[in-house]
C-alpha cells in the first residue's frame, strides 16, 4: 500500500459564516495522481490553498509528510513549500519576466547554482516542452497553451515531490488539451511525482486519475477509482455525471 | 438601531483588522530590506522607475512652483518694501513644506499608483500566491526593493526640487521683477539655517515611507479590502484610494512634523 504524503484531519475553513469545508478527511498517496472534482465554487480550489498553506484551516490538521502545516510558521512552511510544484489556472507567470527569466526564477532564488548551469538546466527543459525558441518572449506575447507549459516548466524546476494543478486546461482549446495530458504523463512518468489535479474536465481528467476525490457542499467523497464514481449511488454525483459524461451505467440498478 | 449598531461594530472590526494588516506588512516590508540575498539590482531599477522617470516632472513643478512663489512673494514683500527679502521667503517656503510636500504628492501621482496597480494586478493574477508557492519571500523578492528604492528616491528628488524651486524663484523675481541677484541670493544665504534643511529631509523620509507603504499595502491586500470589487475595478478602486489615502496622510504628516520640530 502506497504511503500518505498529504492527509487532512477534521478540517473545516469557513469564510465568513459561509463554511467551505466541513470536518474534512481525506488522504492523498505517494506516487499516485489524485483528481479533486466537483462542481465549481465548492472548495476545490480552497483545498489547493490548504495544502498550499496560503490558506490557513479554523481547525483540524493538515499533514504533509507526517508534518502539521495548519499552524507552521512561514520559514518552515517555505521547507515544506520547497517539495512542491504548482500549475496555476492561469499560469500566474510574472507578466514583467520573459518565459527564460520565469522558468530560471525558482533556481536563482532557491538554489546556488551558477548562471551557466542555470541556464543549461532552463534550455534543457524548454527544449522537452517544446519551448525553444520563445525564451525571450514575454507571457502576454504567449498563447494560452504555451503559457501553461511554461508554468509547467518553472514548477517542475525544482524537482518537486508533489504536483499541484489547478483546472490545467480551462480556457485551452481540446488540442491544447490534449497536449497538457500527454506533457503531464511524460513528466510525471520522469520526474515520478505525486500529482493533486484540481478539475471538473470530466470525463477526460478520470483517465488519468488513481483516486477521485469528490467535493459538494463542504463534503468530500473518496473513490479508489474513476469506474467507482460513475456507479455511485449519490444523486448529486450522479446529476453530475450525468451531465457531463452522459447517461450513467448503475451495475444492477440498470439491469 | 440594532442593524445600526451592528453596522458601526463590523466597520470597527474591519478597520482594526486593516491597520493590523497594514502594521504587519510594514513591519515586514521594512525587515525585508536587510534580508539576505539583497536583490540590489531589483532596487536599483526601482530608483529608476521611482526617482529618475520622475526627473522631468520634479523639474517642471519645482520650476513653475518656484516662479510662481517669486512672482507672489515680490508682490507681497514690495507692499511692506522688503523685495530684497524675496530669496529668504522662496527658499523657506521651498526647503520647509513646498518642497517635501508638492515632491511627495508628485511621486505619489506617478509612481505611487503605479506600484499599487503592479502589485494589486500580480495579486489578482495568482502571482504573489506562484512567489509563495515556490517558496520566494514576496517581501523580499518584491516588495522591499521598493521600499529602499522610494526611500533612497524622494528625498534626492526632493533637494533636486529645493535647487530648482529656488532658480525659478530667481528667474521670476530677479529676471523678469527686477530684484537685485545680489541681495536675492544673500537673504537666502543669511535666513537658511541647518534646522530648515533637516526639517525638510526628514519630512521627506517620512513622506516617502508613507506613499510606498500604503501604495504597495493597498495593492497587496486588494482582495480583502471591503468595497473594491474584482478584477481590474478592483485595482483601479484601490489604486486611487491609495493615491488619496497618501495625499492625505502626506498632509497630515506635514503638520504634524512641523509642529513637532519648530
Amino acid at each position: 500500500m502506497s504511503q500518505a504524503v498529504i492527509r487532512f484531519k477534521d478540517v473545516i475553513k469557513s469564510f465568513g459564516s459561509q463554511t467551505i469545508l466541513d470536518r474534512v478527511n481525506l488522504t492523498i498517496n505517494a506516487g499516485k495522481t489524485t483528481v479533486i472534482a466537483g462542481p465549481s465554487g465548492q472548495g476545490k480550489s480552497v483545498t489547493m490553498k490548504l495544502i498550499l498553506g496560503l490558506l490557513r484551516p479554523d481547525s483540524g490538521q493538515i499533514l504533509v509528510g507526517g508534518q502539521d502545516i495548519s499552524k507552521m510558521r512561514t520559514k518552515t512552511l517555505n521547507e515544506i513549500r520547497a517539495r512542491f510544484g504548482v500549475l496555476f489556472q492561469g499560469s500566474a507567470l510574472l507578466d514583467s519576466l520573459t518565459v527564460f527569466a520565469n522558468v530560471a526564477l525558482p533556481l536563482e532564488e532557491r538554489t546556488r547554482l551558477k548562471e551557466r548551469e542555470i541556464r543549461t538546466q532552463v534550455l534543457a527543459i524548454l527544449e522537452h516542452l517544446g519551448l525553444t525558441g520563445h525564451e525571450d518572449k514575454y507571457p502576454a506575447q504567449l498563447s494560452g497553451g504555451m503559457r501553461k507549459r511554461v508554468g509547467l516548466a518553472r514548477a517542475l524546476m525544482l524537482q518537486p515531490e508533489i504536483m499541484l494543478f489547478d483546472e490545467p486546461t480551462t480556457g485551452l482549446d481540446p488540442e491544447n488539451s490534449l497536449e497538457i495530458y500527454k506533457l503531464f504523463l511524460e513528466t510525471q512518468k520522469k520526474f515520478g511525482y505525486t500529482s493533486i489535479i484540481v478539475s471538473h474536465d470530466i470525463p477526460k481528467i478520470f483517465n488519468l486519475a488513481d483516486q477521485v476525490i469528490w467535493v459538494n457542499k463542504g463534503k468530500f467523497n473518496t473513490f479508489a477509482s474513476p469506474d467507482d464514481i460513475q456507479q455511485s449511488e449519490l444523486p448529486e454525483i450522479q446529476a453530475f455525471v450525468q451531465y457531463t459524461m452522459g447517461k450513467i451505467y448503475l451495475g444492477s440498478v440498470n439491469e | 438601531m440594532i442593524r445600526y449598531l451592528e453596522k458601526i461594530g463590523s466597520n470597527t472590526i474591519w478597520l482594526l483588522e486593516d491597520l493590523g494588516r497594514m502594521g504587519s506588512f510594514l513591519v515586514l516590508g521594512l525587515g525585508g530590506v536587510v534580508k539576505r540575498p539583497f536583490r540590489l539590482s531589483a532596487m536599483i531599477r526601482q530608483v529608476r522607475l521611482i526617482g529618475a522617470n520622475s526627473f522631468w516632472v520634479i523639474f517642471f513643478v519645482a520650476g513653475f512652483t518656484g516662479m510662481v512663489l517669486g512672482l507672489q512673494g515680490y508682490y507681497t514683500l514690495r507692499k511692506f518694501g522688503s523685495e530684497g527679502a524675496l530669496g529668504s521667503a522662496v527658499s523657506l517656503s521651498l526647503l520647509r513644506e513646498l518642497g517635501p510636500v508638492l515632491t511627495a504628492l508628485m511621486v505619489t501621482g506617478r509612481a505611487g499608483s503605479a506600484m499599487c496597480a503592479e502589485i494589486g494586478i500580480m495579486r489578482n493574477t495568482e502571482q504573489l500566491d506562484a512567489l509563495e508557492c515556490m517558496a520566494i519571500d514576496p517581501f523580499r523578492y518584491l516588495i522591499s526593493p521598493k521600499f529602499l528604492a522610494t526611500l533612497i528616491s524622494v528625498p534626492i528628488l526632493t533637494i533636486f526640487f529645493n535647487v530648482v524651486g529656488m532658480f525659478g524663484g530667481y528667474l521670476a523675481g530677479c529676471g523678469l521683477l527686477g530684484v537685485n541677484p545680489g541681495a536675492y541670493w544673500s537673504g537666502m544665504e543669511q535666513s537658511v539655517v541647518n534646522q530648515d534643511i533637516n526639517m525638510g529631509i526628514i519630512k521627506s523620509f517620512v513622506f516617502a515611507l508613507l506613499i510606498v507603504w500604503v501604495c504597495t499595502g493597498r495593492g497587496y491586500f486588494v482582495h480583502v479590502i471591503r468595497g473594491a470589487g474584482f478584477g481590474a475595478e478592483g485595482v483601479s478602486k484601490v489604486t486611487t484610494q491609495a493615491v488619496v489615502l497618501s495625499s492625505v496622510a502626506i498632509l497630515v504628516w506635514d503638520y504634524l512634523i512641523t509642529a513637532i520640530l519648530l
